[in-house]
């Protein structure tokens, strides 16, 4: 049974209503901030578990300037990781807490990185799309609701088109380049163009999290708004690098003004959030592994910190 | 006998040599480091050497005048060609490993860079310069890792140890300058390391005595980087690197 909404939930919803942001010591349902903590710390454990599939190349990048940018990139997701762990633990949440719940699984990460990155033409499309995808939900959080999340997205997002726009670059050699190369671009395009689509999410009649957030405006677009907006973005970027669209089904609507795209195949959606992607386990296992292995050092870290402490506390 | 500008070229290449080995090596931290803010710093430094060796290794490529390029410096060469120094081509073992690997590093370069900011060869001196500024950076880093970790934990403490009597041979062979070098020193464009030396030796010792470290007194050294004789790890690294660029001969990337 629903209660009736307090006066301090009707101030709140006219807060947001308004377009006020709300700040982490303003009063918020616990709703809002379980759906917030969910969404942000998803959002940071992304940046992070997305480091592996890109960093897997940095020790391959086929010439020098590629192993810098692509260092470059990889070290700014890390960057993205933080300030997001910082914007959740606004909310009174530590990251040693939403790092355990990445770990043990309960709370998840882009499911694209689930997927392997093969070759050294995945590095351009995991930029030029995955990225692409995350910027299109990106733009539109810079609206959220929750302040701290909108001011980190403004900053996420001016990087994230530039990682978008090394993806492409990468593209663009391979497209002109020698026939291998050609190919290679148009076997990672048709591997990660359709995962690239299922990022956004079900589709909204589908959407568990959906109502609540866009009342909230925690979320300001819905999952197949921001798709069909990715669907027509990609449609002549494509076309530009001389490649075949993946989509057989893909057709311009005169009508909407919009793409109508071929349906996704959500079977497969489900089966890789599920645990049967080739890198599920290899992801998690990846981050309990250097997580144990730098126990040492944070040990040492606090211990030497405290020492200090020690002394100039003796000293004084 | 080889005129001045090829010997600058092979040396040159060589620093492009050390900076990329290292900077790789520390690449390899990437996703791995025992938290967010050392996997962002370790990407720092890891970039900046990645950095130096572009600069260096287009120096080379300019000084050759054929028309070959970093690339071609970095991905087409054999492991028999390289002639960085053996202890940057070492696994990045442990955090305590790499961390007394870089502090190794780094104070040398400190002194290193700041004597070829004096180098005759003005393209070399300005790389040093850009460069300097950024080894003190690592430098810092590397010192205040250095007695975090001695002074930490026993674990630490103990890893640190371990470290330090794995790395100590590999350094002796910084203080020898070879034929190319000594005869670049005497036109003024090379470092003369053995000048260097007797500094090293005390800033380390130094730090090391401040994190309740000590140098090992090992015995052994191992030398050959400067001539191309490497240890085993530095292939393996190399056929990482260079697989793609030389799975496609003559391509853009």
């Amino acid at each position: 049974m629903n209660s009736l909404p307090s006066d301090l939930e009707r101030a709140f919803q006219a807060k947001i209503d308004n377009e006020y942001k709300i700040e982490p010591k303003d009063w918020m349902p616990a709703g809002y901030r379980k759906n917030l903590i969910r969404q942000i710390s998803q959002h940071a454990h992304s940046e992070v578990i997305g480091m592996q599939p890109e960093g897997h190349w940095i020790t391959r990048a086929p010439s020098l300037r590629r192993k810098a940018v692509l260092l470059a990139k990889v070290q700014d997701e890390a960057g993205h990781g933080l300030y997001l762990y910082s914007a959740t633990e606004t909310m009174g949440i530590t990251r040693a807490e939403l790092i355990d719940a990445l770990q043990t699984g309960q709370a998840k990460y882009a499911s694209i990185f689930n997927y392997p990155t093969q070759t050294w033409g995945d590095i351009g499309t995991v930029g030029w799309l995955v990225d692409g995808a995350a910027i299109c939900n990106q733009v539109s959080l810079q609206r959220t609701s929750y302040g701290p999340y909108a001011r980190s997205m403004i900053r996420i997002c001016k990087e994230e088109s530039f990682h978008q726009r090394q993806g492409y670059q990468i593209m663009m050699e391979l497209a002109k380049g020698t026939p291998e190369q050609k190919s290679m671009a148009q076997d990672s395009l048709n591997r990660f163009y359709w995962p690239s689509l299922m990022m956004f999410g079900p589709h909204d009649s589908e959407s568990a999290h959906s109502a609540k957030s866009m009342k909230w405006k925690i979320k300001r677009e819905t999952n197949d708004d921001l798709r069909q907006k990715f669907i027509d973005q990609t449609v002549p970027q494509i076309e530009f690098l001389g490649l075949e669209h993946p989509d057989k089904d893909l057709k311009w609507n005169e009508e909407r003004g919009h793409y109508d795209a071929g349906e996704i195949d959500w079977e497969e959606f489900h089966n890789v959030i599920n645990g049967n992607g080739h890198c599920n386990r290899q992801r998690i296992s990846h981050h309990v592994a250097a997580h144990e292995e730098g126990a040492w050092v944070r040990d040492a870290q606090n211990a030497y910190n405290a020492k200090m402490k020690a002394r100039r506390a003796e000293a004084a | 006998m080889l005129d001045l500008k090829e010997k600058t070229k092979q040396y040159s290449t060589r620093l492009g040599d050390d900076s990329l080995i290292l900077g790789h090596r520390i690449s390899e931290w990437t996703s791995n480091g025992p938290f967010l803010e050392e996997d962002i710093a370790l990407g720092n430094v890891a970039l900046d050497y990645i950095g130096r060796a572009r600069m260096f290794y287009t120096y080379a490529a300019d000084l050759a005048g054929n028309g070959k390029t970093e690339d071609d410096l970095a991905y087409l060469r054999s492991e028999r060609e390289f002639q960085n120094y053996l202890i940057n081509e070492l696994p990045r073992g442990d955090f305590a490993f790499t961390m007394v690997r870089q502090l190794f590093v780094d104070v040398f370069f400190s002194y290193y860079l700041k004597a070829l900011t004096n180098s005759n060869d003005t393209e070399l001196a300005a790389i040093a310069t850009k460069s300097l500024k950024e080894t003190r950076y690592h430098l810092r880093r590397s010192r205040d890792w250095t007695l975090r970790l001695g002074l930490g934990t026993d674990e630490s403490k103990a890893r640190m140890t371990k470290a330090l009597a794995e790395i100590w041979g590999y350094v002796h062979e910084l203080f020898e300058p070879d034929e190319l070098e000594l005869e670049l020193i005497a036109c003024g464009i090379a470092v003369d390391t053995r000048e260097i030396k007797d500094n090293w030796f005390a800033d380390i010792g130094a730090i090391l005595s401040e994190a309740d470290l000590a140098i090992p007194d090992a015995e052994w050294a191992v030398r050959g980087g400067r001539k191309g004789y490497h240890t085993e790890h530095l292939s393996m690294l190399l056929s990482v690197m260079q697989s793609v660029h030389r799975a496609h001969p003559g391509a853009n990337w």
